[in-house]
């Protein structure tokens, strides 16, 4: 040992090793095996089949994570700007909805979205309903909102937009005011010294909350089942089918899961990329 | 001299009903080098943020070129500011460091006669100006570099020509020598005058260092609580301060209480001491400088005051002795060695002392009783590196 120190590393390195990297190495193991215990790819051949899974998961997190990126990049600069007291209401309120159950959230979800939920209600009340029949010569009752990807969409962006925020928050706040001070000296108004100065010294905190929201957003189960009513099947609910469900393959469930990791992890690494190309590009 | 260009008038500024400003009255020049010098919280950053545009003053006018700038954004100003942590892009490197005044700007386009149109810097010439900057402070074949592989000098350097590529007419510097180490320092006064003197600007310097502002100023500005104490050349301020806060600020001074007998003639100690300061009341009670290198030691029967020495620090080029007279204790800087203890005669020449006027510093500063613990930490200090090379020797 070179040091002290090294040494309090130990029980992190055991831990890595049994909870982080075990686990991955029987995914892989899993993913290559037969119901038998034989060496077999057939599991990756199956996966052609589902690719329409595949396409909806990812196609949904990227909305969602993009729509977190909208509203969370000017929540958390405007934050920023404002008071101590305003940031600490603001934090509190971002993270209210995060002291509550992930369970229970969502499913106050399904009572507002539902067909006779408080949305709906609200709809008939005011007479939007009735003014969207008029218009376009439809008779509903109600707009179907629960069990359509939009609603899946809301759930991910609802649950997962402080992780975006949160991230971007801590980068903006951290920025030396003279940076900016020094950016204004030398003729930027507010929009460069915002495009010039603060876009690309936050971008770190961006690609971290586009990962914390991603990462997630694709592999989520419980989300779509709920909101999506199970019809928009997601690699989430893909994934746990195979080990929990009717359908019990364990060896196919890690396969699609170490395809979906393999993607998520090419996906990070071009967007990471791209981070240092933008970067680049903001100083042409 | 040249024509004023900056002009401050009845300048007040108030942060939280606490006055940091108090009726600051100024006229800067055009090309001159001016320092605002004084302790922290004394306003001169203050003074310097209100001239940049950081910060707008509660009540009185900032005039450029003779024009109300009160309400004039920092990024419309002829002025540009290198800031104490240079403050540097980190995203950027250094070519773009420098780049980034000159991107923002946007100028009539030649091609246009109305001259409503306006262009940004074509890039050729942008090229030109920062390769000419790089020049200036000696850092070519640093462009691609970021800020973080440069040392604490180089980033000084850059943060300089950042601003000094959009050709300003006034430079804005707060404390920029602050994080560099003394050798450096040195160094980089020496730099900063010559870069003043090859771009023809005004610079406004601020810094607490009075050595910093003696060596570079044309004009040195002393400031304490806000208020102006003192504006002059480094020999005015030096040779002739105003009051005991700048006689103690500006090099070392010991400030005795005297009474103005009359023209060229002071008391003190219940001694006559000729002297050449007029213009006092007859009989007048007043603060008399004597610098430390102007007092020549005598023999006991040729002093016309003697004391005791309670201390004494050599210090390379002279020895700073420690002297008791009645009670008051004088610094007194000679080349001469008289051991602790030993009974000495002083002479001053009339040239020597200098009376000023009291005033609310009276009696605050210029006596070195309670810097003999100091003189003695420093002793320490200065014996340890000794005794380890004679320990080599053995």
């Amino acid at each position: 040992m070179k040091n002290k120190l090294s040494r309090l590393t130990i029980p992190y390195v055991i831990w890595m090793a049994l909870f982080v990297v075990a686990p991955i190495i029987m995914v892989v193991i899993y993913a290559f095996s037969a119901a038998d215990g034989g060496f077999t790819l057939a599991n990756f051949a199956k996966m052609g089949t589902y690719a329409v899974v595949f396409t909806r998961s990812f196609k949904l997190a990227l909305i969602a994570t993009l729509i977190c990126l909208l509203i969370g990049y000017p929540l958390a600069y405007i934050m920023s700007k404002e008071g101590p007291r305003f940031q600490r209401v603001a934090m509190v309120l971002i993270m209210l909805p995060m002291w509550m159950n992930f369970l229970l959230r969502t499913y106050s979800w399904m009572s507002i979205l539902e067909n006779n939920g408080l949305l709906n209600q609200l709809f008939q009340k005011i007479g939007l309903i009735a003014l969207y029949n008029n218009l376009f010569g439809t008779d509903l009752q109600f707009f179907r909102m629960m069990n359509t990807q939009g609603a899946v969409v809301l759930g991910m962006v609802y649950n997962y937009l402080p992780f975006m925020i949160l991230p971007i928050y801590s980068v903006i706040i951290k920025l030396d005011p003279s940076l900016l001070e020094a950016a204004r000296d030398l003729g930027a108004n507010t929009f460069n010294v915002f495009r010039r100065v603060i876009l690309p010294l936050s971008l770190p905190g961006v690609l971290s909350g586009i990962t914390m929201v991603f990462v997630p957003s694709v592999s989520t189960f419980a989300i779509s089942k709920m909101l999506g009513g199970g019809t928009e099947l997601l690699l989430g609910d893909l994934i746990e089918q195979q080990f929990l469900g009717g359908a019990y393959n364990p060896y196919l469930g890690a396969a699609i899961s170490l395809v979906m990791m393999i993607i998520v992890v090419i996906c990070m690494a071009v967007m990471n990329r791209f981070g240092e190309g933008e970067e680049q590009a903001v100083m042409m | 001299m040249s024509k004023e260009l900056i002009r401050l008038r009845n300048l007040c500024m108030v942060y939280d009903d606490e006055p940091v400003l108090n009726d600051i009255n100024l006229y800067i020049n055009d090309k001159e080098f001016l320092t605002l010098l004084g302790p922290s919280g004394c306003g001169k950053t203050t003074t310097l943020r209100i001239i940049g545009g950081f910060a707008t003053p509660t009540s009185g006018d900032v005039l450029f070129d003779g024009v109300r700038i009160n309400d004039v954004p920092p990024y419309q100003r002829q002025i540009n500011t290198v800031f104490q942590k240079y403050a540097l892009f980190p995203h950027l490197n250094v070519y773009e460091n420098i780049a980034f005044g000159l991107r923002m700007q946007k100028r009539p386009d030649p091609s246009d006669p109305t001259g409503r149109k306006k262009v940004k810097i074509p890039e050729e010439e942008i090229h030109q100006r920062v390769m000419e900057m790089l020049e200036v402070i000696s850092l070519k074949g640093f462009e691609h570099r970021k800020p973080d592989a440069l040392s604490g000098g180089q980033q000084q350097r850059v943060a300089i020509a950042r601003a000094l590529v959009n050709r300003p007419k006034v430079l804005l510097l707060d404390e920029p020598l602050g994080a560099l180490d003394l050798k450096l320092r040195k160094d980089m006064q020496i730099e900063l005058k010559r870069i003043q003197q090859q771009v023809g600007i005004t610079f406004i310097y601020v810094t607490h260092d009075q050595e910093e502002a003696l060596t570079m100023s044309d004009t040195i500005v002393v400031m304490d609580k806000g208020s102006i104490q003192q504006i002059g050349t480094p020999e005015d301020i030096y040779n002739e301060p105003k009051n005991a806060f700048v006689a103690d600020f500006i090099g070392e001074s010991n400030i005795i209480d005297g009474i103005m007998v009359r023209d060229k003639l002071v008391q003190m100690y219940g001694r006559q001491f000729p002297c050449l300061d007029g213009g006092f009341d007859e009989n007048e009670p007043v603060d008399v400088v004597i610098r430390p290198e102007d007092i020549d030691i005598v023999p006991v029967e040729q002093g016309q005051l003697v004391g005791t020495v309670t201390n004494v620090t050599f210090k390379g080029m002279q020895y700073d002795i420690i002297v008791d007279f009645r009670g008051f204790k004088w610094l007194i800087q000679t080349t001469d060695h008289s051991p602790v203890g030993a009974r000495i005669g002083i002479k001053i020449d009339p040239d020597g002392i200098h009376v000023m006027k009291k005033s609310k510093y009276s009696g605050m500063f210029g006596d070195y009783s309670s810097f003999s613990e100091e003189y003695d930490e420093l002793d320490d200090a200065s014996l340890a590196p000794d005794e380890e090379e004679s320990g080599d020797e053995e």
